[in-house]
């Protein structure tokens, strides 16, 4: 029964994704080349209102469904890794014009090709978890 | 009522549900996150035998899993169901600037080249150097920066900057420094080939 509910969350996700054209290559292209507030409007909406609901959660106590806290567990910081893999991971989104959510909507639309990018994508994150020892964090 | 569905949403209409989905994941006791997928599924093929990246037990995310399940769904709804009725209204100078390197405007929607260029995605494309450099290196890009990074533009950008975390905004500033290297320097080569 919760396994529909985490479901149904994630068709809800895909479909926003196709709505809001997030999924489009074309739109991560226009972001990039600043030529279209669409997208930003987009994240920038979101985060507003993300925070908003957050600090009001804090504020109020609000817990999950089953009376745990709420998973917002602070980040430790550092630069490397977050500056040296986004980069890393900025390259890839604009080349495929896809972040991790979308590249599984774009499947489920019938873009076979977007299957290439998945699989190239684990192998990525494989990679990625051998060298993981040796790279600055 | 499904006109309303199949009309393009307003950015603002868009931002709002992709804060709901990050709210209802995290009211169901989880975090909204896609790319820690990639390395579930890696410990699934069964990488936690040699590495200790991937030694960890995926069935605690199989909620995710479900998810990611659900947004190819969600994907494929929108898309035979409730498709827009005109193109994406990509701005002009985009799809001016996109001509000139030789990658057609965004064609009719229903179609699947609606969302991404056929020139970059159809089929035959795998077997050519600029297909296999956007789609295959493309994707290696993504797995192994979101890992080291740790999240992708849901883990940071959404869920991490509404939660005023500092690294994660160091993340979407490398999100940026990437995606505008690429857009403006190496994928013009790219298109070349």
């Amino acid at each position: 029964m919760r396994s529909l509910i985490y479901l149904t969350i994630g068709i809800l996700f895909g479909f926003v994704m196709t709505k809001s054209e997030a999924i489009s290559w074309f739109r991560i292209q226009e972001m990039f080349r600043f030529e279209s507030f669409h997208m930003y409007g987009i994240i920038g909406t979101a985060v507003v209102v993300g925070a908003l609901g957050i600090a009001l959660a804090k504020r109020f106590g609000i817990h999950a469904y089953d009376g745990s806290d709420l998973r917002l567990k602070p980040k430790d910081f550092s630069i490397p890794r977050y500056l040296y893999g986004g980069i890393v991971f900025g390259l890839g989104w604009a080349i495929t014009g896809a972040c991790p959510g979308p590249m599984f909507t774009l499947l489920g639309q019938g873009i076979w090709t977007i299957g290439v990018v998945i699989l190239s994508s684990i192998l990525g994150t494989f990679v990625y978890g051998i060298l993981r020892p040796r790279l600055p964090h | 009522m499904l006109d309303v569905l199949s009309q393009p949403w307003h950015w603002s209409v868009s931002g709002l549900a992709i804060a709901t989905v990050m709210f209802l994941l995290l009211y169901a006791g989880k975090e909204f996150g896609v790319s820690s997928n990639l390395r579930t599924m890696c410990t699934i093929a069964g990488a936690g035998k040699r590495y200790d990246f991937f030694d960890i037990d995926w069935r605690a995310q199989r909620w995710n899993l479900l998810f990611v399940a659900g947004s190819v769904i969600g994907g494929f709804l929108a898309f035979y169901f409730f498709s827009s009725p005109e193109p994406v209204q990509l701005s002009g100078e985009t799809v001016d600037y996109l001509q000139s390197v030789g990658i057609a405007a965004p064609g009719p929607a229903g179609t699947p080249w609606s969302y991404v260029p056929r020139e970059l995605f159809a089929a035959e494309e795998i077997f050519t150097l600029r297909g296999f450099i956007v789609l295959v290196i493309g994707g290696f890009l993504i797995g192994f920066g979101t890992r080291w990074a740790g999240g992708c533009t849901s883990g940071h950008a959404i869920s991490g900057l509404s939660n005023l975390q500092l690294p994660s905004l160091v993340a979407v500033i490398g999100f940026f420094i990437g995606g505008l290297l690429m857009s403006w320097l190496i994928l013009p080569l790219i298109l070349q080939f």
